[in-house]
């Protein structure tokens, strides 16, 4: 795996954090750069390369990635934020060994087009599925708002997570 | 193989006109398709640019002092480091590669800095000080065009102009029964794809340069990374990365972004990635260029349209760019599609000291058919024609002649695509028994658009294509084209069109990204010519493959006891007759055992197109696509905001290749449209862009979504590959339009600004109120 290094402090030597956390099921261990974004370190030291920088400042969803169950936007959260915790990147989301069912479905559905925003809303839509199986549109419409796609005009990846939630 | 057979006569097609899946899918939605800035090279640095803080400055010095003391820093480059030439070549060449003396516009690209990481690099560019002299600047192109205003490019501050002119304009408008006249304005569009631009230069000894790019024109980085580097376009090699989106915002400014990757990359003789983040995105990449125009029609009492007289102006920005074709596109459709026999269109693109605005979807088009059909529907409100009967009275029919004189062939349907919205609508009775909820009240509103499918007269040059199709032993399938996939769906309706034309599985057939070494520049990945275009290239390939295979195939079957009475038949990678059957695995194996040649070159050009630049006639594009929209919007009379509701949309792009892929092409090109209508509303003030980011320039998102229905209307072109046109730009060009005219249609209001703000329907309602009440 490449690393990628982040030290950016003109004088001061990095602050460096011993992280624990669970990612994608992986124990992870690592002293890190106690300045580095969650996006950073997600693509970066773990080549998590699914998760995706659109905007920087949370504001269009594809760096989303689930954290102890709720959809978080990893481009504004810090890496030591997650000490501790439980995260699923796209990669790490499976249906044990077969295709994740969201996934099959936005393949089915047509829902995917340049592909960009697809990581995160996938992860956004699985953690409205875990929380609520029955999803309605409105409930899925309000879960997908804060992801961005500028392709497809959104109906066939509601139509997608739609029939995951009736299924 | 001839034309008639390649249609496959009554034959049953295998996998054109069904929804296959899209190629690229499984790896995407799996987080494995490998975008620009997911590559790391050994030994890679990172570039960072030096951005000009002011609209317009005169450079005195560029001092990397502070910057360099960044732990990582490498190099500062300036336009001293450019070895080829120092100019972009696009279309007029204004646009330095990195600014000399002057900067024309906050945000250009003055330096670069070049660190071993991208955080040290972002920093030590912050730090790198412009010493400069702030110069007077323009920001308005209505008062760039007066005469005694500065002048900031040429004589006249005008990058580009175009007259069309048929008849007499102004004798018909005078002679006319009734007469509208009206302005119009439009502010910019953010393409707001969601990967950010982004290019790798990689050199390699021997003066060579490989340069990965997220990009719609691997052709156009090619020009301009082998024009400055001043090396010879058999050492560049570009290759197209997995795209996040383009909408032409990956036009023509990958090819600055990747030049200024290649200087850092000889300066350095490393690996250079530069990527932007979304505010410099913001700032200095191209964008749909704000419009101004003043329009008027005159009709008889009857209903026909007589006369239009149009001035058209578009805000280039700073440096041309792709601004003189982008108004040409917009000038010639700009009287919109009907029979007009007198017309009169003068269309401008200005230079002012702000962002170069360029290619978005529509190229010119969405802004003057916004304006031309909202005066439309103004014309129908005063002939008291329904504003649908007044266009289908109008429109353009095979045979009728647009208004640059051409003469409409057989593929055309747009009266069927309004008389299938009018009916999905329900138009009829919608339009006569409005809903009203209290304050909120319902309308409906029309447009209709024809869009000229390639690049046309002023393109014709570039409109050719290159294919190559290889067909291994094992029956797998390699396609090379000169077209990019975006998003659209390239890769699939590409190896639709290559699986049917050869007769193999669609599974075994590979489209891959663009290399500029594998195949001849094909043009830019544009104008929705790809399915056209590549499809007709890669038909023009297989041609002789198709020949080989299928007198392999019959010989085979003969040997095998087939009766040779019955016509062979194809399907699905199957060879049937008389009973007996081969696979093409089976085929393709014997071809090779007999030792054939199994890989073809394919190029197709553009069929001839003229334009005479006097008087703007001419046969300008070879085919048009056409389309109905009819927007149902909410207006709320309290706060003035305008809620979507359903979008009824038909189009003929001829012969549909993948159905569900052109439902989403559809889909996608009518929210964005809505989106720029309603939403999108990029703020500059005195030079400045105020809102460079996706928080204060807001997208629709999902709770936006209206309710869509699609309809297709197939007129077969029988140029087009299976028949098919172009689809890609048009379901965004009259959604504007179609919303503009259901606002006026729901509270009498009418708004001449896009995007509609709900302030000025706010504001228009109360002042309507008080009108009423005195």
């Amino acid at each position: 795996m490449k690393m990628e290094k982040n030290n950016m402090n003109k004088k001061k030597s990095p602050v460096f954090f011993s992280l624990k956390c669970v990612i994608n099921g992986e124990k992870i261990e690592r002293d890190i750069d106690s300045s580095v974004t969650l996006l950073e370190f997600l693509r970066n030291d773990l080549n998590l390369k699914g998760v995706k920088e659109g905007c920087g400042e949370g504001e269009c969803g594809a760096c989303m990635i689930i954290v102890n169950g709720m959809a978080v936007n990893s481009c504004i959260m810090m890496a030591i934020q997650i000490h501790g915790k439980n995260l699923i990147t796209i990669e790490g989301l499976k249906d044990k060994d077969k295709l994740n069912r969201i996934k099959k479905s936005f393949i089915d559905e047509g829902a995917v087009q340049c592909g960009f925003c697809t990581p995160g809303m996938i992860i956004s839509a699985q953690a409205l599925l875990k929380k609520k199986p029955k999803a309605n549109i409105n409930d899925i419409k309000e879960a997908l708002s804060g992801n961005i796609c500028r392709c497809t005009g959104y109906e066939k990846i509601i139509g997608a997570v739609k029939k995951c939630a009736e299924g | 193989m001839d034309w008639g057979d390649r249609q496959m006569k009554k034959e049953k097609l295998s996998y054109v006109g069904k929804s296959v899946k899209r190629k690229d899918a499984l790896l995407k939605v799996e987080g494995q398709s490998r975008y620009a800035d997911d590559y790391v090279f050994e030994g890679m640095l990172y570039a960072a640019a030096v951005r000009s803080p002011k609209p317009r400055i005169k450079i005195l010095g560029i001092s990397g002092a502070k910057a360099e003391k960044i732990p990582g820093y490498v190099t500062l480059v300036t336009c001293k480091d450019i070895q080829g030439v120092k100019q972009w070549p696009i279309v007029l060449d204004d646009y330095p590669f990195l600014c000399e003396k002057e900067s024309k516009f906050e945000g250009e690209t003055v330096a670069l800095v070049v660190a071993e990481t991208l955080r040290a690099a972002r920093q030590a560019a912050k730090l790198v000080r412009i010493k400069y002299k702030e110069l007077p600047f323009l920001t308005d192109p209505l008062k760039s065009l007066e005469k005694k205003s500065l002048k900031i490019y040429g004589s006249d501050n005008v990058f580009s102009r175009f007259i069309i002119k048929k008849g007499d304009a102004k004798a018909a408008m005078k002679k006319a029964d009734i007469t509208v006249k009206d302005e119009f304005s439009t502010n910019y569009q953010v393409h707001g794809y969601l990967e950010t631009q982004c290019a790798i230069a990689v050199p390699e000894p021997g003066n060579l340069m490989t340069v990965h790019s997220t990009t719609q024109c691997p052709f156009y980085v090619h020009d301009a990374v082998a024009a400055v580097l001043g090396i010879g376009y058999n050492k560049v090699k570009i290759i197209q990365t997995v795209t996040g989106g383009g909408f032409g915002g990956k036009e023509d400014v990958p090819a600055l972004v990747a030049s200024h990757a290649a200087i850092c990359a000889v300066k350095t003789n490393r690996p250079v990635k530069l990527v932007y983040d979304r505010k410099e995105d913001f700032i200095s990449m191209s964008k749909r260029h704000p419009s101004w125009s003043s329009v008027s029609y005159g009709a008889k009492k009857n209903g026909k349209i007589t006369s239009c007289i149009i001035k058209y102006v578009l805000d280039g920005g700073a440096y041309s760019t792709l601004s003189p074709i982008v108004l040409w596109r917009g000038a010639v459709h700009a009287a919109g599609p009907y029979k007009i026999e007198n017309i009169l269109i003068e269309a401008y693109a200005v230079a002012t000291n702000k962002v170069p605005s360029g290619a978005f979807r529509g190229f010119g088009q969405p802004q003057i058919v916004f304006a031309q059909e909202s005066l439309i529907d103004d014309l129908s409100a005063k002939l008291n024609i329904d504003p649908m009967d007044l266009r289908l009275k109008n429109v353009l029919v095979p045979g009728a002649k647009t208004s640059t004189g051409q003469k409409i062939e057989a593929s055309c349907g747009l009266k069927e695509t309004l008389l299938a919205v009018r009916k999905k609508s329900d138009w009829n009775k919608k339009i006569k028994n409005k809903k009203s909820l209290g304050e909120k009240v319902r309308g409906m509103g029309v447009s209709a658009v024809y869009y000229g499918v390639g690049l046309g007269a002023k393109g014709k040059f570039l409109d050719r294509a290159g294919a190559y199709v290889n067909v291994f032993r094992d029956a797998s399938v390699n396609v090379n084209v000169g077209n990019t996939e975006m998003g659209q769906g390239a890769l699939t309706v590409l190896s639709q069109i290559a699986a049917e034309t050869l007769n193999a599985p669609y599974k075994n057939i590979r489209v891959q990204e663009v290399d500029t070494s594998k195949v001849s520049d094909s043009g830019p990945t544009v104008a929705s010519r790809t399915t056209l275009m590549s499809g007709n290239a890669i038909i023009e390939a297989s041609a002789p493959l198709r020949n080989r295979i299928f007198s392999m195939a019959k010989s085979m079957l003969l040997k095998k006891g087939s009766k040779s009475s019955g016509a062979m038949t194809a399907f699905q990678g199957m060879f049937s007759m008389g009973g007996k059957k081969v696979s093409f695995n089976e085929v393709v194996a014997e071809c090779w055992a007999k030792r054939l040649k199994m890989g073809e070159q394919g190029w197709h050009i553009a069929p001839h197109t003229t334009f005479d630049d006097k008087n703007g006639q001419g046969n300008v594009y070879s085919v048009y696509s056409y389309n109905a929209n009819i927007a149902e919007v909410e207006v709320d009379k309290e706060t003035g905001v305008i809620k979507p509701i359903k979008m009824t949309c038909a189009y003929d792009v001829g012969k549909i290749v993948n159905p569900a892929l052109a439902e989403g092409q559809a889909e996608g090109g009518i929210l964005q449209g809505m989106s720029w209508a309603l939403y999108e509303n990029l703020v500059y003030k005195n030079g400045k862009m105020l809102n460079p980011n996706f928080t204060d320039y807001v997208l629709a998102n999902t709770n936006d979504k209206p309710e869509y229905d699609i309809i297709f209307v197939e007129k077969f072109y029988d140029r087009g590959p299976y028949k098919a046109k172009g689809m890609g730009e048009v379901p965004l060009i009259g959604m504007a339009g179609a919303i503009g005219n259901a606002v006026k249609n729901a509270c009498g209001i009418r708004i001449k600004k896009v995007p509609l703000l709900p302030e000025d329907v706010w504001s228009r309602l109360k002042n309507k109120n008080k009108e009423k009440v005195k």
